[in-house]
Order: C-alpha cells, then sequence, then structure tokens
C-alpha cells in the first residue's frame, strides 16, 4: 500500500541534521515544477491562500501584530490595567530604555544583576553541556558496548520531560541538608543551602585567597559594582546550571550521535591502519567531521541559553542572584505593572538574540558552503 | 569480532590488544553506568520519596526506601480525601488534557495545511509568506510574554480556555517541518489524482496526507509534548486557579520557590504525574521523538 511505502522511505527531516538533504529536497521540487510549468491547476491560487490562511491569521494575531503593538508600549507607561490603546497610556519616549540603561536606580541596578546572571549562566552552562552532549554521544556510539539504545533513552530522557517538573525535583535535591549536601557530607565538606546562597563562586575562592573588594572594584557599571560583575555565579545560580546542563546534554547528543554515524567506518579504519593513536584519531579524524554538528550545538546553545526562564520563575524569587533578563521582563511587568519597562527590557534581549540568530547561520551557512 | 576494530601499534601481541580491549570496554561500561545513574537517579530518588512522609523525607532525603511507607501524597495527587483549591490536582491534569489535546489538534491540522500549501500550491504572495514563517522561527519565546498578554486583553481572551489555546495552536516550526515532508512526496502521485478530476482539497486529503503519515505522527508528538510542558505562556494567559495546568499549578504551588523542606512528598508526586504521561509516550514512540527533537527544538 502507498501509505507503507511512504511510511519507509520519507527520511528522516533534515531541517537541520542534513542541509544537504533538505537542499536536494528542494532541488528535486523545483526540477519537477519546471516539468510541470504551463499545467497550472485551476484554483491552486485560490486553495493556496485557503490553505494557509487560518494559520497565518493566528500568527498574525498572536505573533505578529502584538509585537508591533509590545514595541509601542516599551515607549509608554502603560500599567496593564487598561487597554494599551486607551487615552490614559502615556507616550514616554525613550524614559524607559534610559531607566534600565543608563539612569541610576533600582531598575537599572536590578537589570544590570540580571545580565551578569546571565552572562555567567551562558559562560559555564554552553561549554558544559556542548562537552558533556560530545562525551555521550562518543560513548554511547562506540561499537564494543552493548545496550547502547538503553543509555541513550536514559541520556535523552530529561530532556523531554517538563521544565517545571524537573525543577521542583531539583529544588528537593539541592535544598539545604538535602540530598546534595548529604552526598557532600559523606566526604567532609559542609553543603551550602544552594538555593538561596547569593555569595558568588568567584567572590569565595578570591575571598580564600585572602582578596576582598581592593579600591578599584567600586568602579560601578549598570549599577553593579566592578567587585560584584566579577563575583561569578552565585551558589544559586551553579545550581540552574547543573540543571539546565543536565537536561539540555541529552538533545545535544542526538546531534553529536547523527553526525557520528555519518562518520564511514572506512575512513576510520584507515587512520587507524595508518598507526594512528585513538586521541589522535578522536582529534584529527572525528572532531574535524564533527564540525558542523558542533557549530549547530554551540549557537543553539548561546541562543538557549538567554531564553532560560520557568527554572528561574521557581528559584528566582527567592535569589536575585539567579534572575535573567528575560524573568526580569517578566517580573517588573506582571508584578509590578511596569510594563513599559518590562517591555524595553524584553525587546532588548529580542534584539539581541536576533543578532545571535544572525550569527548563528552566517556560520552555519559559511560551514555548509565549505 | 568487535575487537578487531580497536586500533593496535603493528607487532603487539594479540593477547595484549585482547586486554587492552577489555579495559577500555569495562570503563565504557563504568562510564556509561555513573552518567546512567545521574541522568535516572533523580527520578528514582523522586518516586521514592512521594511515597514518604513529609518528616521522613527531610530526614533521610538520600534513602530510596520509604520508612514508613505511605501513599498519602498520592491520594491528594488523585483527588482522594482532602484538597482545597490550591491542590485541586485532579482539575489541574483534566486542564492539562483539554488544553493540550485542542493544541495537539489545531497544530497538526493547520501546521500541515498551511505546510502543503506553502510546499506544492502555487499562488500569488507565497513567497511572502514563507519567509514570514521563516521569520517568526526566531522570535523566542520569552519575548512573546508581554506581548501575547497584550493582544489577549485587547480581545477580551485573557483568562479563559480559547485564550489559553488559540495563541499557540499554530505554530511556525510545525508548518516548516510539515513543508519538508511534502516536498519529499513524489509530484507524480497528485498528478494521478487530479487527471482523476479530484479537487484539490481532495487530493490532498486522500493521497497526499495519508502518503506523510510519518510527519504527522512526529507532528503531533511533538505538539502534544510541547503544550504539554508548557508553562510561561499558560502562566501570562490566565489568573484563575480553576485554569491552572499541572505546570502552572505545580509552580503556584511550590510558589516563591522556597518554602523549603516542606511537603516534598506532595510536590514530588504531582511533578511525577507531570512527567508520566511524556515518559510514557516517549517510551512508546521515542523514534518520533528523536527524529522531531532535532529539527530546531531545543529546550531552554
Amino acid at each position: 500500500m502507498a501509505t507503507f511505502a511512504g511510511g519507509e522511505r520519507a527520511p528522516a527531516t533534515p531541517v537541520l541534521v542534513s542541509p544537504a538533504g533538505a537542499e536536494r529536497a528542494v532541488e528535486l521540487s523545483a526540477k519537477s515544477r519546471k516539468v510541470k510549468r504551463g499545467t497550472l491547476h485551476k484554483g491552486e491560487g485560490l486553495f493556496g491562500w485557503l490553505f494557509v490562511s487560518p494559520a497565518l491569521l493566528v500568527l498574525l494575531l498572536f505573533l505578529i501584530i502584538p509585537i508591533i503593538l509590545a514595541i509601542y508600549i516599551s515607549f509608554t507607561d502603560w500599567s496593564g490595567l487598561t487597554s494599551p490603546l486607551s487615552g490614559s497610556v502615556h507616550y514616554v519616549g525613550l524614559k524607559n530604555y534610559r531607566s534600565v540603561l543608563t539612569t541610576p536606580g533600582l531598575y537599572q541596578q536590578d537589570f544590570g544583576t540580571a545580565v551578569r546572571n546571565n552572562l555567567y549562566f551562558v559562560l559555564f552552562t554552553v561549554p558544559m553541556q556542548t562537552v558533556l552532549a560530545l562525551g555521550l554521544a562518543v560513548l554511547v556510539n562506540s561499537k564494543i558496548l552493548k545496550a547502547r539504545g538503553f543509555f541513550r533513552t536514559a541520556f535523552y530522557f530529561p530532556s523531554v520531560t517538563s521544565s517545571i517538573a524537573i525543577t521542583v525535583v531539583f529544588m528537593f535535591l539541592f535544598q539545604g541538608g538535602g540530598v546534595v549536601d548529604r552526598l557532600l557530607s559523606y566526604v567532609g565538606i559542609q553543603g551550602p543551602n544552594w538555593l538561596i546562597d547569593q555569595r558568588g563562586v568567584f567572590t569565595l575562592i578570591l575571598n580564600a585567597l585572602g582578596v576582598n573588594s581592593p579600591g578599584w572594584a567600586n568602579h560601578t557599571v549598570l549599577g553593579l559594582s566592578l567587585w560584584n560583575w566579577l563575583a561569578g555565579p552565585s551558589l544559586g545560580m551553579c545550581v540552574i546550571i547543573i540543571l539546565l546542563t543536565w537536561t539540555t546534554s541529552g538533545t545535544f547528543m542526538l546531534f553529536f550521535l547523527a553526525a557520528l554515524q555519518s562518520i564511514s567506518e572506512d575512513i576510520d579504519e584507515a587512520s587507524a591502519i595508518d598507526g594512528a593513536t585513538p586521541w589522535q584519531r578522536f582529534r584529527k579524524v572525528t572532531v574535524p567531521m564533527l564540525r558542523p554538528a558542533l557549530v549547530l550545538v554551540l549557537t543553539l546553545g548561546f541562543i538557549s541559553t538567554w531564553q532560560v526562564f520557568d527554572q528561574i520563575f521557581l528559584v528566582g524569587p527567592g535569589n536575585i542572584t539567579t534572575i535573567t533578563p528575560a524573568y526580569f521582563s517578566y517580573q517588573v511587568s506582571f508584578q509590578d505593572s511596569a510594563f513599559g519597562i518590562g517591555s524595553a527590557v524584553a525587546f532588548l534581549l529580542f534584539a539581541f538574540i536576533v543578532f545571535l540568530t544572525m550569527v548563528q547561520r552566517r556560520f552555519v551557512k559559511e560551514d555548509l558552503t565549505k | 569480532m568487535t575487537a578487531l576494530n580497536v586500533s593496535v601499534p603493528p607487532g603487539t601481541r594479540p593477547r595484549d590488544r585482547r586486554v587492552k580491549t577489555n579495559v577500555k570496554r569495562s570503563l565504557g561500561y563504568f562510564a556509561l553506568i555513573v552518567f546512567a545513574l545521574i541522568f535516572i537517579g533523580p527520578f528514582i530518588l523522586q518516586v521514592a520519596t512521594s511515597f514518604k512522609t513529609d518528616p521522613d523525607a527531610s530526614n533521610n532525603p538520600l534513602s530510596l526506601i520509604p520508612h514508613p511507607a505511605t501513599i498519602s501524597a498520592w491520594r491528594q495527587v488523585f483527588g482522594i480525601g482532602a484538597a482545597g483549591a490550591s491542590t485541586d490536582f485532579p482539575r489541574w491534569f483534566f486542564n492539562s488534557v483539554l488544553v493540550s489535546t485542542c493544541i495537539t489538534i489545531g497544530r497538526v491540522f493547520l501546521d500541515s495545511l498551511a505546510g502543503y500549501s506553502l510546499a506544492r500550491l502555487r499562488f500569488p504572495g507565497r513567497r511572502v509568506v514563507f519567509g514570514l514563517v521563516l521569520g517568526t522561527l526566531a522570535v523566542p519565546g520569552v519575548v512573546l510574554l508581554i506581548p501575547r498578554f497584550l493582544m489577549l486583553k485587547q480581545l477580551g481572551l485573557f483568562n479563559s480556555y480559547p485564550g489559553m489555546i488559540l495563541p499557540i495552536a499554530v505554530d511556525a516550526t510545525g508548518i516548516f517541518l510539515m513543508r519538508q515532508f511534502f516536498l519529499q512526496v513524489p509530484e507524480a502521485l497528485e498528478e494521478a489524482g487530479k487527471v482523476d478530476g479530484a479537487s484539490i482539497w481532495q487530493v490532498y486529503w486522500r493521497v497526499v496526507l495519508p502518503v506523510v503519515r510519518p510527519g504527522l505522527i512526529t507532528l503531533t508528538i511533538l505538539s502534544f509534548q510541547g503544550s504539554w510542558n508548557e508553562f510561561q505562556f499558560f502562566q501570562i494567559s490566565t489568573i484563575s486557579p480553576k485554569y491552572y495546568t499541572l505546570t502552572t499549578g505545580l509552580a503556584n504551588l511550590v510558589g516563591g520557590g522556597l518554602s523549603a523542606g516542606n511537603q516534598y512528598p506532595l510536590k514530588l508526586a504531582a511533578a511525577a504525574l507531570t512527567i508520566i504521561p511524556v515518559a510514557l509516550m516517549f517510551f512508546k514512540l521515542q523514534k518520533y521523538l528523536v527524529r522531531g527533537g532535532m529539527s530546531g527544538s531545543v529546550k531552554g
């Protein structure tokens, strides 16, 4: 039956994993289209619009128009109570943007803190999730081991579950005197109360070395002293870094696994026969061939780590050193009714993520043309 | 034998080779097991703790055996016995099922219609529409919280089921995914249908759609998983506890985050209830999820 034939043949979606496949698909359809030209089916124009308009309407109504409205809101003092288009909303120019970026005050300080927190979060999470994902993929791909399917499932499982549910589990593990602290006590370390601990990791190390807020570090940037900027991720943030590394590396492992499986065994064997050590083979053969997957994982990592929200929603209210710009935008809007400021932060973040996405597309494209 | 794949400098004796492979294999298994414990351990502890009493959970957090064992947390989760508005789990579960089902139906139906149109039907303005869809792929969800709240208020849909469903009943990723599947269908198949005098709708519904069944299954699973786990959007589109889903209900129960120590068996049981449906689907239909999970939807 046609259904089954199609079912068997349909290859894995080549959206990101094998862009070459996608291109081939586009090419193929372009070719057949050329053949078909001239026999334009009647009503194709009408049906084309009929088919696409429900989806387009939803995207316009709940994605595109709202974004334009929200850009407008970021220049007003809307409080969220009345209609944003009513007369009680005032245009305030760049005031909202200034109050988070340049005007000294609580908003600027909170925004500065959020940016610092997120910077450290990205700096630690992206390398950790990438290395862990690659390591797991290599392990799961090694031919001498059995039950690889089981382990692949185990590693991927946290990625598909609810972020809220998993954060609750982590809050249980890391609560003061909880599972992690018990484990630490076995090796003679007295664990902190992770989630509410605001001390930065770098500060703790510097303090241990006898350095404590030298004079030059009092200079402030974005309402935060340099000493605070250099504090490193707080212990509370470390929990979120571990949590995100844990939930994302399974997905990224799949990217690497797909790439590893496309490396032909001939190449690997040839280099083995040439006398290359396993480490040399990994460095000189495997890693270069993994480059496209690596670029993809890194850039996706850099983009997604600026959007972390659910985990912060649960941990953030108790610990300001874990809030991120995304959460800050939510908090000032929905809790302090300062929607103008919230929108301004959201658009600063939006602009930044669009910039990262453009960089990513350039990188990935470069990689394909090589 | 697999051992043949292992590299050896020329001249090494076979026995050394075998020993080396065995060492390598044991190290490999050791690493796999350690990581498997790290990845699955928390879930095992979670289930174990959900059968503990509150004092037992905080005094012996590491123990895998509840002492004494109790099902009181699970009784509460299933709505047996006392349940206040803040712990109305059956209602949250019902809401999650209702909302996720509607969103999934919407996405599967509308995304594939749009995907087919963009893949196969030539209509004026198609390039612009496709560009728009591609463009919205890059919009991060967190940026949409305020805009969507604003629009729901404006349309009078805030704090209602339609308001929870409609805005995410279509997603650009799904349209793109389905378009890729439709592009791979041989056009001759449609030509045959058209020759028979079937309308475009009939060709789509009877001929093309059955062929892309793997795509539809992938999209169904991704949509259900995505909407079941959705939190941000439900958090901003509703305010009454009667619209709590498992995710928003659980998040608000845990609240300010740090009501440390108390009621962990209950919270973990509720979290398990949130995880289980997706877990069952995952183990049953893993290959589709693996395929679809890589199509760009990376959890933030």
